[in-house]
């Protein structure tokens, strides 16, 4: 047996039993420290004959390699070891609760709002805007509803002057008026926004939300109209198809006017939107009256188009299975919790409206 | 608007079944909104005599009545009528009847502590009348104690939304007229009558040429001899199903030909008009007592018909008392007029009544009808109560001339998106009643005197549409091309605002536009208040001036709910005018109560003005705006404390104001009452949030970032106790922008070892070169600058 098998022999015996970094440390003292073992045989080297000398270097160097990779593993080893003992320790119970957080939310109103903005978008409308006080006459009369109109008896107004001549806006529709005369043909709006009614019972809130539609060009029909609500419906329910049906109405400020129903169903109790026999009123449209357009400096030769209007709130209701109207805007800690949605939920159309 | 299938069909000759019928209807604009069953449920209600009345021992409003229906059993009943008496002949309701009103269905129950077995009843809780007060008084029904009040094969009533436009709609024969242009049915004529006018008309009839002249045409007839009674079964049983109660076969009659022809009548009793009578503008302050019992006092120019002493009634709107006509009437005057609708609107509005004539002459009445409904009265009252009549008079203007409308026809298709041929147009025009002749180009369409909403083309297209069918409309998919951006600037800051608030832990609420103005007042001091005249309620007078009203009515109603840790945000307009646009969109928001209440890892404490500050500079730079040109400083409003809040203007102190945020003022929180009364806010100014004039990506610089290693030193500066820490930062910063990198204050003490008007403030700057690891001789260099331009700018000192 040459000496460095010897050594190699040697160290084996001893590294088994090595327990901690101390014992590593005596090891590596013994043969690699100054006078250690290994470094003992480098010494010897230098008076080896030429011809011994090179296959002696290169057993030394491979022994000397081996043992300090040896060291060194069992070094980690030993460090593991000894993290995973100290780590018994320190178990937490991780089912205790997280840090308290409040976590915030967006009113379905503001959602709805966004789905919708977000839908008309697509189509090439954009959001306009108006006052919440809105003079009479853009209210009422400019929209084809003089003052002796019956259909001024359907709103029940809230007034700020004792002659009638100021007021919470009805409905948004003083906004197609607004736009129109502050810009030029064609136009393509929607308009949300809050309205006022002095009404207030389970159904009715002196407050609501409302949407408007005003689609004004050269040669605008009452298909695009069907179309477009088609579309919107659709999309804004997130379903395939849906039944919808046009119905004859009035409204001063539209000719032909039209309420649009679609069909639903209810079904384990809630309700089903696009099929089913029974039909639900949604909202109502027409085609712009001539006298509105001339109201508003628009030239009823050249142009012509369609408006709608619709409840924004009853549309979050139906969506989103909210039974009462008043509970929208009475606070609730606990409602806003749970109809409320996240705000990293952004409705977008290529990600969906809603999760 | 109330109808029958059965009296449908005197002017509709038709197959189709109800179904059929309520389906063109809707399809039509005749919208049904719903179908009474009359028959059996209704059958319940009987007609009763109170026969005891004592008072209840228990409530001083109420009476236990002893109630008999015809039967030896008596039945106690309860209730709060005052005309409750001994003898009365009313309606009674027994357990099990569903009360038309409420859809509430009656039970044996025990009220104040006495059991009370079903219910008496009054008009409107029967849907006759709106007279609620009291329940029902019937004269002359002894004999029918017991029986049915509602005749129990009465028809099944169909109730139609009629449109304001369509006035000539509030009459059977008009909407079978509409019916018929569908083709479920054909429109029968009406049968001519006969008349023997062998009596005299010898009351003199008047219109007056006054300014506010609101009648424009009279008609009349007198009849003598008559013998008023109650009506014959089958006429009560048409009014029954319309939800009214005959009251004599006069009346029934006129109330008949209203709902048959949409044409409103009236019966005087002729014997007590005095001499003659006169159509004519009211004198100002002139009373009158109507037919609902009520006096008015009338104001000058509004239309009455009145004799020689007295007002007699309201032309169009409600008749008197004193020309009522009675059971024992023998001689009457038949009125049928033509009032304008916008006379009509303005005096029945002014005096609040609403009436079924009314409700039709402000809608407008065919004037052409006047002599029909003459005739078709006349005749009936000659049938059931004798008499005989005397020519028909009408008085006034002449309506026989009627609009003609040149129409052409590609308008149609112009506007729907489909074409109409010209002779179904045609066709359709003379279904509704129209005159129509072909010229080359267009139709010359006469528009029926019962059709005034018809002024235009457009109307014209509407008629033929709706009958032709909405479901004809080809629907044209839209176009998926946007041309301008959907929101503007401040719209995307409205929508981002939402999100920016919520995902910091508020909640977000929509509150009313108005609120409380003893709350208002609190927030907004000194600021004009807007109020509304006519309020829902008196909490909810006033336009908000404050976006903190309705935030903190709802915190605290939510705080008395046991909910005390609360982020609350709302953004919607307040208001500091009452013109159009006198308005702004404003950020509210409100945190109460505590951080980490009652937890097991973070030691709990109360929310302060750094949490409410943090959201506010948070959501600003969220916003858009650079955190540099945040410029925070403690000017304040009343409605905070005013050691803690403060202002954030944009850039300077005189920049626009962007935020207030800080403490509410604790005056307002012990006024409002607060459970939880550490309560913070911010407003944001959403219209002073400047827009960027160019995109972020376009002024963004290159990215540049020192390879050298950072330093940091830090400093303890000793200041007057009043200094802004915030200008000390920016006063370091300021020294060398290349160099010193961050500035943060770390400590801020006062107390032991330091002089009672002095702060002793720890600051850490971090120091950075582009060009090399700065040396120990560098960076005393540089700390040795900052302590130096401190000491000059402040006064301060570093601490040893």
């Amino acid at each position: 047996m040459s000496e460095l098998d010897k050594i190699n022999s040697i160290f084996n015996a001893k590294i088994d039993n090595v327990k901690n970094k101390e014992e590593l440390q005596n090891i590596k003292t013994e043969f690699f420290g100054k006078n250690g073992q290994i470094s003992q045989q480098f010494k010897y080297l230098g008076s080896l004959d030429s011809d011994k000398r090179k296959k002696f270097a290169s057993d030394l160097n491979k022994i000397k390699s081996d043992l300090s990779n040896q060291i060194e593993q069992k070094f980690f080893e030993i460090e593991n070891l000894e993290i995973n003992e100290k780590l018994k320790n320190e178990k937490v119970d991780v089912t205790l609760p997280v840090r308290p957080y409040q976590q915030g939310k967006i009113h379905p109103v503001s959602q709805v709002i966004d789905e919708i903005s977000s839908i008309f978008s697509e189509i090439g409308f954009s959001v306009a805007e108006g006052p919440d006080v809105e003079t009479e006459y853009n209210n009422f009369t400019a929209l084809n509803t003089p003052e002796d109109h019956p259909a001024r008896d359907m709103h029940d107004t809230f007034y700020l002057q004792k002659d009638k001549k100021l007021l919470l806006r009805t409905h948004t529709s003083p906004v197609q008026i607004r736009a129109m005369l502050n810009g030029k043909p064609p136009f393509k709006i929607i308009v949300p926004g809050r309205t006022y009614r002095c009404d207030s019972d389970q159904t009715h809130a002196p407050m609501f939300h409302q949407l408007e539609g005003l689609h004004i060009d050269k040669d605008i029909t009452m298909g695009h109209l069907k179309g477009c609500l088609y579309y919107f419906i659709k999309e804004f329910f997130e379903v395939k198809n849906v039944k919808m049906r046009f119905r004859p109405s009035h409204f001063p400020f539209t000719e032909p006017s039209a309420e649009v129903d679609i069909g639903y169903r209810i079904e384990n109790g809630k309700i089903v939107i696009g099929e089913g026999e029974k039909w639900l009123e949604i909202l109502g449209c027409g085609m712009v009256h001539p006298n509105v357009l001339k109201n508003a400096n628009v030239n009823p030769k050249k142009y012509q188009g369609f408006a709608f209007g619709m409840g924004i709130d009853r549309l979050a209701m139906l969506k989103y299975g909210i039974n009462d109207l008043r509970a929208f805007f009475e606070t609730d800690y606990r409602w806003l919790s749970h109809f409320g949605f996240d705000p990293l939920d952004v409705p977008t159309n290529y990600r969906g409206l809603s999760k | 608007m109330i109808i029958t299938i059965p009296w449908l069909k005197e002017h509709l000759k038709t197959k189709a079944n109800e179904k059929e019928i309520i389906e063109k209807l809707t399809n039509i604009g005749l919208e049904v909104d719903g179908v009474k069953e009359n028959s059996d449920a209704m059958g319940l209600f009987k007609i009763a005599k109170i026969l005891k009345v004592e008072k209840h021992p228990n409530a001083d409003k109420l009476k236990i009545c002893d109630v008999s229906i015809g039967k030896k059993e008596i039945l106690k009943v309860v209730c709060g009528a005052n005309n409750a008496r001994e003898g009365l002949i009313t309606i009674y309701a027994p357990p099990g009847a569903i009360i038309p009103k409420s859809n509430f269905k009656l039970k044996v129950a025990k009220i104040r502590g006495v059991e009370s077995k079903g219910m008496l009843c009054s008009e409107s809780e029967l849907n006759l009348s709106d007279l609620s007060e009291g329940i029902i008084e019937l004269k002359n029904r002894e004999k029918d104690l017991g029986k049915s009040y509602f005749k129990s094969k009465s028809d099944r009533s169909i109730d139609i939304s009629i449109t304001p436009n369509r006035a000539d709609c509030l009459g059977v024969r008009g909407i079978a007229r509409d019916l018929s242009s569908t083709g479920i049915g054909k429109l029968l004529p009406i049968k001519k009558r006969k008349f023997k006018k062998s009596a005299k008309h010898s009351i003199k009839i008047s219109i007056k040429k006054d300014p506010n002249q609101g009648c424009l045409a009279f008609g009349s007839c007198f009849i003598k001899n008559i013998e008023n009674k109650e009506s014959p079964e089958w006429l009560k049983n048409k009014l029954i199903a319309l939800g009214l109660k005959p009251i004599s076969a006069v009346v029934d009659i006129t109330n008949y030909v209203m709902f048959d022809l949409n044409r409103p009548l009236h019966a005087y009793d002729a014997d007590k008009i005095d001499q003659e009578i006169i159509v004519r503008d009211s004198k100002d302050g002139e009373e009158f007592e109507a037919l609902d019992n009520k006096k008015y006092k009338l104001k000058k120019g509004m239309c009455v018909i009145a004799d020689k002493s007295n007002v007699l009634g309201l032309g169009g709107i409600i008749g008197g008392t004193k020309t009522s006509t009675e059971f024992d009437t023998k001689n009457i005057l038949l009125e049928s007029a033509y009032f304008l609708p916008s006379s009509i609107r303005k005096t029945a509005r002014s005096l609040s009544i609403n009436t079924d004539a009314k409700y039709r002459f402000e809608r407008g009445i065919d004037p052409n009808s006047i002599l029909e409904g003459l005739e078709i009265a006349a005749d009936l009252i000659l049938k059931i109560c004798g008499g005989q009549v005397s020519k028909f008079l009408v008085g006034g203007k002449n309506f026989n001339k009627n609009k003609i409308i040149e129409f052409d026809t590609s308008r149609f298709e112009n506007l729907i998106g489909i074409p109409i041929d010209i002779n179904e147009a045609q066709k359709i025009f003379k279904s509704l009643g129209f005159e129509c002749k072909k010229s080359k180009k267009y139709l010359k369409v006469e528009t029926p005197s019962w059709r005034p909403d018809i002024t235009q083309d457009v109307d014209l297209i509407e008629e033929l549409i709706r009958i032709k069918g909405f479901n004809n409309i080809k629907s044209v998919d839209p176009e998926k091309k946007r041309e301008s951006e959907t929101l503007n600037f401040k719209q995307k800051l409205f929508h981002l605002s939402q999100r920016s608030l919520a995902s910091k832990g508020f909640l977000e609420t929509v509150t009313w536009s108005f609120t409380d103005s003893k709350i208002d007042q609190q927030f907004s001091k000194g600021e004009k208040e807007i109020q509304i005249l006519n309020p829902i309620s008196s909490d909810l007078n006033v336009l908000r001036r404050s976006i903190y009203s309705n935030l903190a009515i709802h915190l605290k109603k939510n705080q008395d709910r046991g909910y005390e840790d609360l982020s609350l945000f709302e953004i919607g307009p307040t208001f500091y005018g009452k013109n159009p646009g006198e308005q702004q969109i404003v950020i509210g928001a409100l945190k109460s109560g505590k951080v980490s209440r009652k937890s097991w890892l973070e030691k709990e404490r109360s929310f302060d003005v750094f949490d409410i500050k943090s959201d506010v500079i948070k959501t600003l730079t969220e916003l858009g705006v650079p955190e540099q040109y945040l410029f925070v400083n403690d000017n304040t409003k009343e409605c905070y404390h005013p050691g803690r809040s403060g202002s954030v203007l944009l850039k300077s102190e005189k920049g626009p104001q962007l935020a207030y945020f800080g403490e509410i003022h604790p005056a307002i929180i012990k006024k409002m009452d607060f459970k939880e009364p550490n309560i913070f806010g911010l407003e944001i100014f959403l219209k002073n949030v400047p827009e960027p004039s160019k995109k972020i990506r376009q002024t963004k610089k290159n990215f540049q970032a020192s390879d050298f290693q950072k330093s940091e030193r830090d400093f303890a500066f000793v200041i007057d106790k009043i200094f802004k820490i915030g200008l000390l930062e920016k006063i370091i910063r300021e020294i060398d922008y290349k160099l010193i990198q961050n500035v943060k204050t770390f400590d801020v003490y006062q107390g032991e070892n330091i002089p009672k008007d002095k702060k002793s403030v720890a600051i850490n700057v971090i120091l950075q070169a582009d060009d090399k690891t700065l040396s120990e001789k560098d960076l005393d260099q540089i700390s040795k600058k900052i302590i130096e331009v401190v000491k000059d700018k402040t006064g301060a000192t570093i601490r040893s």
